[in-house]
C-alpha cells in the first residue's frame, strides 16, 4: 500500500496535514478510506447503541418501558421515571449521599497513604525497598473479593459494619496498589534538583514533600483522585455485603433494590433512569477530564 | 550515617500505608486461614475442626462446577477480548479524527460502573421488554422471542456479550499505546520493502506489541476469574445453579447460607488460583520496567 494519499476532503485531509513521516500510519489507500470511515461509523454505533437506548427507555411513560413488545423510540418524553427513581425507599438524595460519602472518604484515605508511601520509596534511601513495595501490592495478589468474609468479622469487632469509613476501607484495600504504584513511578520521575538545593537551604522533608514534589506530581495526583472515585462509586460486591441496611445503600445496591421491585413486577423505566443517573458522574469525568484518565490507565495498568 | 536517618525518614512516610496494609489486608488473611479450620457461622459460633471444610470442599459438586464454570468462561472471553481489542487498537492507532473519536468511544463504556452496565444489558436480553429480541426479530433472524437467562449457555454468551463490550476498549488502549511506542522507522524500512498492511502487522506490530498483548491477558484472566456483579446481576447463579462463579459461590455460603468457615475455605483454595496468576503479572511488569 502507498503512503498518504492526495484526497483533499474528509479524513485523509487530516492526515495530509501531518508531516510526511507519520504517514506510515496512513495505512489505508484511497479507496481503504471511506472502508475506514465506515468501519469506524459502525463501530461507534455498536458501542453507543446499548446507551442510547437505555436513555431513550429512560424517557418513556412507566406503561411504554414496559410494554411487549417494546419500541425503540419513546412515542413522548416523560419524567415519570426519574421521579420514581428520585422517591424510592429512602429517596434517592440519600443514596447518592451514601455514595459519595464512602466516594470522598476512599479518595482521603488513598491520598493520605499513598503519597507520602510513594515520597518515601521513590526518594529516600529505604532499606529493602522493593520488599517493602511488594506488600504494599500485596492486595494484587490477594483480592479483596477472598478477604471479605475475615474482613466482615473484623468490622462486626470494631463496630465498622455498616458504615461509610468500613466500606471506605475496603475500597482503599482494592486501590491502594495502583495508587502507590503510580505516585512511587511519578516522584521518581520528578527532577531531584530542585529538592537537592532546598535540603541545602535546610528545608525539612515535608517542606520538600508539599512544596516540589506535590506540584511536579500534581497530574498523578489528579489522575489517583479520579480513579479511586470511579472504582468507590462503582464497587458492587462489597457495598453489597457491608451496607445492608436499606437507608446505608450505595447507588448500584439501590438499583438492584429497584429492580426487584415490588410484587414480582420490574419497574424497567425505573431501572433505567437509575442506570442513567449511576452512570453521569463517570462519564462527566470520562469526557472533561480525559487526559488524566487515560494517562492512568496507560501508566500504572496494574488493576 | 545521614544515608541511614534518611532510610529511617523514609520508612515513617511508608509505615501509614504499611499499617494499613498489615491491619486490612495482612490481618484479614492469616484470620481468613484461621477461620477455614473452624465451622465459624455468621449467626454466631466458631469451633475447630481441623481440615473438615477442605474435605468437604472436595467433595462439593457446585464448589468444583463453579470453578469450572469460572475457568470456562475466562477461557471463553479472554481470547474475544484480546483478539478484538487488539484488531481495534489496529484501527483506532490511525491518525485521524474519526480514529481517535473511535477510541474514545470503545472506550467509554470501560468508566462505566459493572452493576450499572450488567443492569442495562439485562434489560436488553429481557424475554419480554428486551431490544435484543425485538433487534433479531425484526431482523428476521429469530422466529420469536427467546429467554435468554432460562438457558446456561445463552445466559453465560448473553453475559460475555456485555463483557466484551464494556472492557473491550482497555485492552484497545493499552495495545494503542504499545504500538505507538514501535519506532516509526521501522514501519518505514517494512513499506520500502513493499510489505502490505497484514505483513506489517504480522511481522512487526504484533511481535513487538507481544509483552503488552501478555499482560492484558493476565490481567483480564485475573478480573474474570473473579467475576461476580454480572453474574449475580444478570443470570442470579441460574438456571439450577449452573452460572454460579467461585466469588458468587464464596458469597452465597459466607453471606447468604452463614457459613463462614467454609466460605473462607473456598476464599482461600481461589486465592491460592489468583496468587499464581497475578505473581506472573508482576514479573511481566517489572521485566517491562528494567527495558
Amino acid at each position: 500500500m502507498s503512503a498518504a494519499p492526495q484526497s483533499s476532503r474528509g479524513v485523509a485531509r487530516v492526515r495530509d496535514e501531518r508531516p510526511p513521516r507519520l504517514a506510515r500510519r496512513g495505512a489505508f489507500a484511497r479507496p481503504g478510506v471511506y472502508l475506514f470511515g465506515a468501519l469506524c461509523l459502525v463501530i461507534m454505533a455498536l458501542m453507543l447503541f446499548p446507551i442510547a437506548v437505555s436513555l431513550m427507555a429512560s424517557l418513556k411513560t412507566s406503561v411504554e418501558a414496559s410494554a411487549s413488545p417494546p419500541h425503540y423510540f419513546p412515542s413522548q418524553i416523560s419524567l415519570e421515571n426519574y421521579a420514581r427513581v428520585f422517591h424510592y425507599q429512602a429517596g434517592l438524595p440519600t443514596y447518592l449521599i451514601n455514595s459519595f460519602s464512602v466516594a470522598f472518604l476512599t479518595i482521603a484515605l488513598c491520598l493520605l497513604l499513598a503519597v507520602p508511601a510513594g515520597y518515601g520509596l521513590a526518594c529516600f534511601p529505604v532499606p529493602a525497598k522493593e520488599a517493602i513495595f511488594l506488600v504494599l501490592l500485596l492486595s494484587l495478589m490477594a483480592p479483596y473479593q477472598a478477604l471479605l468474609t475475615p474482613l466482615h468479622r473484623l468490622f462486626a469487632t470494631l463496630g465498622l459494619a455498616n458504615t461509610y469509613l468500613g466500606l471506605a476501607i475496603i475500597h482503599t484495600v482494592l486501590q491502594l496498589p495502583f495508587s502507590v504504584y503510580l505516585m512511587r513511578n511519578s516522584f521518581e520521575a520528578a527532577p531531584k534538583e530542585l529538592a537537592e538545593a532546598a535540603v541545602m537551604d535546610g528545608a525539612g522533608s515535608f517542606q520538600i514533600l508539599w512544596w516540589i514534589f506535590l506540584p511536579a506530581a500534581l497530574p498523578s495526583v489528579v489522575t489517583l483522585v479520579l480513579f479511586a472515585f470511579i472504582a468507590s462509586w462503582n464497587e458492587f460486591i462489597a457495598a453489597l455485603i457491608f451496607m445492608n441496611r436499606e437507608s446505608g445503600f450505595t447507588v448500584p445496591v439501590m438499583l438492584v433494590g429497584v429492580r426487584q421491585g415490588h410484587f414480582g413486577a420490574v419497574d424497567w423505566g425505573a431501572v433505567q433512569a437509575g442506570v442513567m443517573i449511576s452512570i453521569l458522574p463517570c462519564l462527566l469525568i470520562y469526557l472533561l477530564l480525559q487526559k488524566y484518565y487515560v494517562s492512568g490507565f496507560l501508566n500504572g495498568a496494574i488493576k | 550515617m545521614i544515608a541511614m536517618r534518611r532510610g529511617a525518614i523514609g520508612l515513617l512516610y511508608a509505615a501509614p500505608a504499611l499499617a494499613f496494609v498489615a491491619f486490612f489486608v495482612l490481618y484479614p488473611m492469616l484470620d481468613l486461614i484461621g477461620m477455614s479450620l473452624t465451622n465459624a457461622s455468621l449467626l454466631g459460633g466458631s469451633e475447630f475442626i481441623g481440615l473438615k471444610n477442605y474435605v468437604k470442599a472436595a467433595g462439593d459438586a457446585t464448589f468444583w462446577h463453579s470453578l469450572a464454570f469460572t475457568t470456562k468462561y475466562t477461557l471463553l472471553i479472554t481470547p474475544i477480548l484480546i483478539g478484538a481489542g487488539f484488531l481495534l487498537a489496529l484501527l483506532a492507532v490511525e491518525p485521524s479524527r474519526i480514529a481517535r473519536l473511535t477510541r474514545a468511544v470503545v472506550f467509554m463504556p470501560v468508566v462505566i460502573g459493572l452493576g450499572s452496565s450488567s443492569l442495562l444489558w439485562v434489560w436488553l436480553f429481557d424475554e419480554q421488554v428486551g431490544l435484543v429480541n425485538k433487534l433479531l426479530l425484526d431482523l428476521g433472524l429469530i422466529g420469536q422471542p427467546m429467554v435468554w437467562f432460562a438457558d446456561a449457555t445463552l445466559g453465560l454468551w448473553a453475559v460475555i456479550l456485555s463483557i466484551v463490550w464494556k472492557v473491550v476498549g482497555y485492552g484497545m488502549i493499552l495495545l494503542v499505546s504499545g504500538i505507538q511506542s514501535i519506532g516509526a522507522d521501522i514501519f518505514e524500512a517494512a513499506m520500502l520493502d513493499g510489505a502490505g498492511f497484514w505483513q506489517r502487522v504480522a511481522r512487526i506490530t504484533l511481535p513487538l506489541t507481544v509483552r503488552t498483548i501478555a499482560l492484558t491477558t493476565l490481567v483480564s484472566a485475573i478480573g474474570s476469574m473473579l467475576a461476580f456483579d454480572q453474574f449475580y446481576i444478570m443470570t442470579a447463579g441460574g438456571p439450577k445453579s449452573q452460572t454460579f462463579t467461585s466469588v458468587y459461590w464464596i458469597y452465597q455460603n459466607s453471606f447468604i447460607y452463614f457459613k463462614q468457615g467454609y466460605g473462607a475455605t473456598l476464599s482461600i483454595l481461589l486465592m491460592a488460583i489468583i496468587f499464581l496468576a497475578s505473581t506472573a503479572q508482576l514479573l511481566l511488569m517489572r521485566r517491562g520496567a528494567r527495558t
